[in-house]
């Protein structure tokens, strides 16, 4: 027979587990709902299609940082994701030597490293040698990050393809590269491609790499040279600047900047656990 | 079809050789030289981080040495650099976020992997992974408006609890290392919960199918035989949490109140090593002020690996032994 103590032991503490669920939870339901409530209600069309206006000037928007933003993740892409795919495929089609550990364990450990110190490493390989800030400086401390997430999550999904359609091509006479090319990576084409949208939601979000690489701009930034807004800096900047009309755009751009990230990634998630259920 | 045609009538005497441009042809050479090329760039990458920081921080490494890390005097116009409020500030924020979201983190995880249902399990899990995916930015936003304002209200009851340690003393104006510490806290937690739900699902059933035949309870089952079992990965989890923790700059820096000086009450504002560089690295003047900050970075990297190793070994051990 247990004992009444036994019993309140389990039933507070198996309680307990459920409040620190609902707790955790619900800190993400109350984040999504305040800037649904903040943000969403004042988004308007000026806010996608009009530059930053003065301080004291009503209206205004945030194109310019938009566009910024998605200079320096095309920047950034350009870096990031063919060393890092092409590192990828070493990894899952080449390796499994003590190189290839090698690889993995430089790959985790950059991957640890905080953004900032990215960002003092774009800012050392650039700005400092050019003088001024610059989109190229910040696209290469986003594309660097970029690099280790592409290189384990395409090296992931290379390795999901069944060796026996490897062998298949390999029996009808392809070269391993071949086989790799026409075979293995059109079969991890869906998983590739989510990963790629995953790694280029995250370092949306970034902001620490930016401040002293892009910096931030109020006007249009024409080219790779000058320095260029961006949403998540400009949501620093506006946050934390003294104007009841500035915190209240910096709502604006925390709502658009969360729908952004959370959208590729509920439907990378969904894509990837579809797939996932039918690989099984 | 990449080899260019002159070297052919070179190569075609040798066995060897021909057969290398043969694989050329077929494209397996180039497709490994380009690949290999590639992963050779994480390594070429990570050392040339390394040396960037070091390199760029060499004028206050000779001016200061060691005492860099161990004063507290921060003042860019007389040109004295100290980092030890940067480091003590991120030690204690992480520290106190740790605090708070390893009871937090481990319990939901143990909801999550023992009771509820799998369904509910992975659709909060879904949730709580999402969680891991906001901005920082977007963190610091809400610590700002939403956070500070309600620390500030609910000081008061915070007080009358723990007003007497020293802790929580002097006074509260809403930017502190405590704020940074519960905004760490929220960021944090999707990562021990995520991958300790892992590492408790992966407990083998027998083992509580033992505990319950001898007549444990459900929790005496789970703190007793599971979560021993799945301690080290659990660990690992957290250590890779504080890794994270330790690096955050943006929502730290937008709470933290941003005050190079150590008190002891967590009341007070504070500064963080990432929330220093992201205030002043734009603005820093000299190689001497600029390079304190790189060594700053320094300090930081150094942090971050060596707790992310530790985090590695950890995981890397428990799934052995799952696995064995």
């Amino acid at each position: 027979m247990l004992s009444f103590r036994r019993k309140a032991v389990n039933a507070i503490m198996l309680s307990l587990t459920g409040v620190c669920t609902i707790l955790a939870v619900g800190t993400l339901l109350f984040i999504l709902g305040y800037l649904f409530f903040h943000g969403g209600t004042s988004l308007t069309i000026n806010f996608f299609t009009k530059l930053p206006t003065p301080v004291g000037e009503a209206g205004g928007g945030m194109a310019n940082a938009l566009l910024g933003s998605a200079k320096l993740l095309l920047l950034a892409s350009c870096i990031g994701i063919p060393i890092g795919f092409l590192g990828g495929v070493y990894l899952a089609e080449f390796g499994g030597s003590s190189f290839s550990f090698v690889v993995r364990y430089t790959t985790d450990l950059l991957n640890g490293v905080p953004s900032i110190v990215i960002g003092i490493f774009a800012y050392t390989l650039i700005v400092l040698p050019q003088g001024h800030f610059s989109t190229l400086s910040g696209g290469l401390a986003l594309g660097v990050m970029m690099i280790p997430i592409a290189i384990r999550s395409s090296e992931d999904f290379l390795r999901a393809v069944p060796v026996s359609l490897r062998e298949g091509a390999m029996a009808l006479g392809a070269s391993k590269a071949k086989t790799i090319l026409t075979v293995v990576i059109p079969a991890a084409k869906a998983g590739l491609l989510t990963g790629i949208m995953l790694n280029l939601a995250r370092v949306a979000g970034e902001t620490a790499p930016l401040i002293f690489t892009a910096f931030g701009n109020r006007y249009w930034s024409p080219g790779w040279e000058q320095p260029t807004a961006a949403l998540p800096v400009m949501i620093y900047t506006y946050a934390i600047s003294p104007y009841p009309d500035w915190k209240q755009q910096a709502w604006s751009a925390g709502f658009v900047l969360l729908m952004l990230v959370l959208t590729v990634n509920i439907f990378a998630r969904m894509i990837l656990t579809k797939r996932g259920s039918t690989a099984r | 079809m990449a080899a260019p045609s002159t070297t052919d009538f070179s190569v075609r005497p040798s066995g060897r050789a021909s057969a290398f441009w043969q694989r050329l042809r077929s494209g397996d050479d180039i497709a490994y030289v380009i690949t290999l090329t590639c992963a050779m760039t994480i390594l070429a990458i990570t050392a040339l981080l390394v040396f960037e920081l070091f390199r760029n921080s060499a004028v206050p490494r000779h001016q200061f040495g060691w005492s860099f890390l161990i004063t507290s005097t921060w003042d860019p116009v007389a040109g004295q650099f100290g980092a030890l409020p940067f480091i003590y500030g991120t030690v204690i924020t992480s520290a106190l976020a740790l605090f708070m979201a390893i009871p937090l983190g481990v319990g939901a995880a143990i909801f999550l992997a023992e009771l509820a249902p799998a369904k509910i399990s992975n659709a909060l899990t879904f949730l709580i992974e999402l969680l891991a995916a906001v901005p920082s930015v977007i963190f610091g936003l809400l610590g700002i408006f939403v956070l500070v304002p309600a620390l500030v209200a609910i000081e008061p009851a915070i007080r009358a609890v723990l007003g007497w340690t020293p802790l929580f003393s002097g006074p509260f104006y809403g930017v502190s290392v405590f704020s940074a510490g519960v905004v760490l806290t929220v960021m944090i937690i999707p990562f021990i919960i995520s991958i300790s739900r892992e590492v408790i699902l992966a407990v083998p059933t027998e083992q509580r199918e033992g505990a319950l035949a001898l007549g444990a309870t459900k929790w005496e089952t789970t703190w007793d035989v599971v979560i021993p079992f799945a301690k080290k990965g659990i660990m690992g989890s957290i250590f890779l949490a504080l890794a994270r923790s330790l690096g955050e700059t943006m929502a730290v820096t937008m709470v933290i109140g941003n005050e190079p000086k150590i008190h002891s009450s967590l009341f007070a504002p504070g500064y963080s090593i990432a929330a220093v560089i992201a205030n002043e690295f734009s603005e820093a003047t000299g190689e001497l002020y600029l390079g304190s900050l790189i060594e700053l970075g320094l300090v930081l990297f150094g942090l971050t690996i060596i707790i992310n190793g530790l985090a590695r070994v950890l995981v890397l051990t428990t799934t052995k032994k799952g696995t064995s």
